[in-house]
């Protein structure tokens, strides 16, 4: 018996030695190691690393990665990249431990304002050349990444929302787009042909079900009422309560849902990439789609060609004094490291030459004026509009405090189901935007 | 690459290496101590890395937990009660609450059940690997697979258009219109679809505890049984049930407290929308996405006492199994 | 009492458990096999809409294309295979997953043996606490943890993971192992005692011998669990080393950020449980032999 475990002693010690070995070895934190000598600029980064985290999987991800792929060359850095849709998680774990990547994607303007409140976030005014910056980027889109004057946040890429997209096989609107959003219920009705319905619409979206829905009411709002009325309707300053929104509501709600394609029943249970498919379907079960800009790569739009199958117009006008109101979205970016190559890096991803690697991929708007390798006619007309626009807005549920958005894309699911009634919904997120905004 | 390789080797060679020489090293160390004082403190060094893993890993932030269930959100100043009050105050959170009743008692008699059921007549037939298998496959599926699949059975297209969820081609099948499943709200169906798939995959958690349970069982009292006239069913109900109830009750237990933390399944396919909502996922958005600690916090201390019963229970059961043996 | 101690080293021969019932009379096969095909039909949708184009498995379902025309395809396949960093993430799972599967193992079944065969005063309080706290929840975990893994210096680790999911697991493991080996027949023990065995050598020669088929079900389980695992690897290690994220993060990052994508999830789920089969068949034979002699006492 004894003997048996002699013989085991020598092995095991062994093993104790190894295994404290191996755990003792450090891992590298944040950032990465920097090379010797790499004292000036961008040139001289040969080794060193930068962990990025975004939420671009699968074929946004190898845009993201072609993207950065110059800047490799260039430096002799490396990206170490991870896409995943938990970056909340993740970010919400790091910031009060200090478990950070060095650059990260930033859920929206709202949670940057967190981060950089809680000291996480570096400020990028002596990263970036603040100038060139701003005179290069759409001056809506500047401004959300910034507090009070300093930036924290830049814009990779950008979204328009409210398009309207159309099968021009059923109707073609590319020439003469419904001026008004009157016209386009009554020309859409007169054009409805054999479309079982005006709307296709689908908001099921998993734990995030109900954002189209959102979309469609922040759309709403901002043509009906203005960029300021929307402005103090996220930041809580009217409450939900307030005319202006219950109007939006019921517009959504009589316009948009009862004459939608198989009705609330419908919208709750179909999944949003998959809602636009009966545009294309025959005889086709709607006339219209309301989505943002990146449907193009998702569900039928994918395989069907710009132009020829389907088509977009601009949301049209309801109140004429804000018809070139436009509503978007973007990716933003933030520094929570400020090593040499984190640095270097992001000075790279605003420039107009990286954003217009991804831009010429397809799929996505630049935030950069010259960026302008559009692939296609709708992309460049998307991309114009968010650097051109305006009166130009950040999506308003991205921007309300996480409390507020999650409610608000409960509550549109209840309501587009026929739950509960446009009073009863804004009775009740009134009652949270009372909590959610307090502190 | 390499280096990532022998470290796991060393770390699936090494660790264990290292636990069996702590334990013959326990009983060395024990030589020095007097014989009486040995059978007393031989427990506590064998249950030691254990006690210290589940220390460091569950007690040391549960502990955590609570005291945060007790303060505010950034943790800088006390508030009683004010939590629980929230909780037991918001229409969504005993919403979540009495799902989760749903989930406790539903999916623990299926899983339990089914398990059962499936362990024991499996055993008489000589396909039983083929079978044991198909019902084991669905927990080999991660959470997020399960739920495409079942999105897939639950698919709803309105009336008239052709139907692609199984559930309402089989349904259409029969004449009936199509039913928005996960939508549904009367009679908690949606929450019903859900605890469905659940059990769909953990059934064959219990089979497979069951069945290496059953296996344990001497062949020779069924024989016994059988040589005194007893028929098959006697046998079961006489002889195979009564051994298996601790089994039962390790599964049962267990079952109870996967219903009480459900969440993938909700938070993948409906999100807790429409009143399907469960404390974990409750708990979840608090923490993570409303960044409200203490609240985020009462709710697990709420879970944690929903089980302090069935611990008593389990105290109960072994206190009465000891005495047998 | 008929229940004799086998001397373990004598294998038991496949004993046809019920004799002459093995065949089973045509309801006993009816029952079975209407359970299994109803399982099955889940998965069974999933298999053949994986090998379907997206756009097909979107607008009929999957009944629909055992017909013909047949437009099956591997590209849902292809495409999950494509995924950047996919060999390394399917390598990383396995170092995740076998070290943190035997370790709670051996840990665990010390415990068990503890809370079975010693006698120590607070035994079944001790042993109810250690079994609720399975009811901790994981995401309660997370932060404190976190900061205690950086404060060590190794998150983004693959011991960081092994830790965690070894301290995860052992609640259940402990409350299974325990059971199993609590149900030993208690002459085993005692004639072995008699015979001058210490605690270990019984432990290693008589008790885990025994418990084979519990430990089979525990290995089995824990390798799933782990394998199956995404959170507590994305937020161990996901921050700071994300070369070092496990296969479940690339099937979930198949689903784009906004969405889309859904189509290659089945294609991902069956390539993804591949492995947990294969280690559930190897693991099935541990549930045949008899290897326990006597009786599996209440």
């Amino acid at each position: 018996m004894r003997a048996r475990y002699r013989f085991l002693s020598p092995l095991v010690t062994l093993g104790l030695l190894l295994a404290a070995c191996t755990a003792a070895s450090p891992s590298p934190g944040g950032g990465g190691s920097q090379a010797p000598g790499a004292s000036q600029g961008e040139e001289d980064l040969n080794g060193a690393e930068v962990t990025v985290i975004g939420t671009w999987t699968d074929a946004e991800q190898d845009a993201f990665l072609a993207m950065v792929a110059p800047w490799e060359e260039q430096t002799g850095a490396t990206v170490k990249y991870q896409g995943t849709r938990a970056i909340n998680d993740i970010l919400a774990a790091g910031i009060p431990t200090g478990v950070l990547p060095d650059l990260a994607g930033l859920p929206g303007p709202g949670q940057m304002a967190e981060y950089a409140d809680a000291g996480a976030l570096k400020p990028l005014d002596d990263v970036l050349d603040v100038a060139t910056y701003v005179e290069e980027t759409s001056p809506g889109l500047v401004a959300l990444g910034q507090i009070e004057g300093t930036t924290y946040g830049v814009f990779i890429k950008a979204a328009v929302k409210g398009l309207i997209w159309f099968n021009p096989a059923l109707h073609d609107y590319t020439d003469s787009p419904p001026a008004t959003w009157d016209d386009l219920l009554s020309e859409g009705a007169a054009n409805q042909g054999n479309a079982e319905a005006l709307w296709c619409l689908g908001i099921e979206s998993g734990d995030a079900s109900g954002w189209p829905a959102t979309d469609w009411i922040e759309e709403i709002l901002l043509h009906q009422a203005g960029p300021d009325v929307y402005n103090q309707w996220w930041a809580g300053e009217i409450p939900w309560t307030d005319p202006a929104i219950q109007t939006a509501f019921e517009t959504y709600a009589n316009d948009v849902v009862d004459q939608s394609y198989g009705g609330g029943t419908n919208a709750v249970a179909t999944k949003f990439d998959l809602a636009g498919d009966p545009l294309f379907a025959d005889p086709p079960g709607c006339e219209f789609f309301h989505q943002a800009s990146f449907i193009t790569g998702l569900g039928a739009f994918k395989d069907k060609e710009a132009g020829t199958d389907y088509n977009a117009f601009p949301f049209p006008a309801i109140n004429d004094e804000f018809a070139a109101a436009v509503e978007g979205a973007g990716d933003l970016f933030g520094m929570f490291h400020d090593t040499p190559a984190a640095k270097s890096l992001m000075r790279y991803l605003v420039t107009a030459e990286a954003q217009d690697i991804w831009v010429a991929a397809g799929g996505a708007l630049s935030a950069n004026k010259n960026a302008t390798s559009y692939p296609d006619d709708i992309s460049a007309l998307m991309g114009g509009m968010v650097t051109g626009a305006e009166q130009f807005v950040f999506d308003a549920s991205d921007q309300m405090p996480t409390a507020m958005n999650a409610a608000f894309w409960q509550h549109m699911v209840s309501l587009t189901a026929g739950q509960e009634t446009v009073e009863e919904a804004l009775a009740a997120l009134q009652t949270v935007a009372e909590d959610a905004y307090s502190e | 690459m390499e280096e990532r390789i022998i470290t796991a080797i060393i770390a699936v060679i090494g660790v264990p290496a290292v636990l069996v020489a702590y334990i013959w090293g326990t009983e060395q160390v024990l030589r020095i101590f007097p014989e009486g004082l040995k059978p007393r403190l031989r427990p506590w060094l064998w249950m030691a890395p254990a006690l210290g893993l589940l220390g460091l890993f569950l007690v040391y932030p549960m502990v955590g937990t609570i005291i945060a269930s007790l303060q505010n959100t950034t943790g800088t100043e006390w508030v009683g009660l004010e939590n629980f009050g929230w909780f037991f105050g918001s229409n969504d959170a005993l919403s979540a609450l009495k799902n989760n009743v749903l989930w406790l008692i539903f999916l623990t008699l299926f899983t339990v059940g089914f398990g059962l059921i499936v362990a024991v007549l499996v055993d008489r037939v000589r396909y039983e690997t083929a079978a044991k298998s198909v019902i084991f496959l669905p927990l080999a599926i991660s959470m997020v697979a399960a739920g495409v699949i079942w999105l897939y059975m639950y698919q709803y297209k309105p009336p008239g258009a052709v139907q692609t969820g199984t559930l309402n081609a089989a349904v259409g099948a029969l004449g009936a219109g199509p039913i928005p499943w996960l939508q549904v709200q009367d009679f908690s169906v949606n929450t019903f679809m859900l605890i469905i798939v659940m059990t769909w995959m953990w059934t064959g958690f219990g089979m497979v505890i069951i069945s290496a349970a059953l296996k344990g069982i001497n062949p020779e009292l069924l024989e016994a049984g059988r040589v005194d006239g007893a028929n098959e069913w006697q046998v079961f109900r006489g002889i195979i049930f009564p051994l298996l109830v601790p089994t039962l009750v390790v599964v049962g237990t267990t079952m109870i407290i996967t219903a009480l933390k459900a969440f993938d399944i909700v938070y993948t396919m409906t999100g807790g929308n429409l009143e399907t909502d469960v404390i974990a996922n409750l708990m979840y958005k608090q923490m993570f996405r409303v960044g409200e600690f203490g609240r985020a916090s009462a709710v697990a201390v709420v879970l944690l006492l929903a089980i302090v019963p069935i611990m008593f229970f389990n105290i109960g059961r072994f206190r009465a199994q000891e005495a047998v043996r | 009492m008929t229940a004799a101690a086998t001397p373990i080293a004598e294998a038991r021969p496949r004993v046809r458990r019920f004799g002459r019932l093995r065949s089973g009379g045509i309801g006993l096969h009816t029952v079975v096999i209407v359970l299994m095909v109803i399982w099955a039909v889940p998965t069974v949708g999933l298999l053949i809409n994986s090998v379907r184009p997206g756009q097909e498995a979107a607008s009929s379902g999957w009944w629909t294309a055992i017909f013909p025309p047949y437009q099956f395809t591997f590209e849902n396949y292809a495409h999950v295979l494509e995924q950047s960093n996919i060999g390394t993430n399917f390598l990383n799972s396995l170092i995740i997953s076998i070290p943190a599967t035997v370790i709670p193992i051996f840990v665990a079944a010390f415990a068990a043996y503890a809370f079975s065969w010693m006698e120590f005063p607070g035994r079944n309080v001790l042993f109810v606490v250690v079994v609720g706290l399975l009811v901790v929840p994981l995401q309660a975990t997370l932060i404190p943890i976190l900061k205690l893994f950086a404060g060590w210096g190794i998150a983004g680790t693959f011991l960081a993971v092994w830790l965690a999911h070894t301290g995860y697991g052992l609640p259940f493991a402990i409350y299974l192992l325990r059971n199993f080996m609590g149900s030993l027949p208690r002459e085993v023990f005692e004639s072995a005692a008699i015979d001058g065995a210490s605690p270990v050598t019984a432990f290693f020669r008589l008790a885990i011998p025994m418990s084979v088929p519990a430990l089979a079900a525990l290995a089995i389980f824990q390798f799933l669990f782990v394998w199956n695992d995404l959170l507590v690897a994305l937020i161990y290690i996901g921050a700071v080393r994300p070369d070092n994220l496990p296969l479940t993060v690339s099937i979930a990052g198949l689903v784009t950020s906004i969405g889309g994508g859904t189509e290659f999830l089945g294609a991902a789920a069956f390539l993804s449980m591949l492995l947990p089969l294969i280690v559930f068949f190897a693991l099935q034979r541990y549930f045949v032999r008899g290897i326990v002699g006597g009786s599996v006492k209440g």
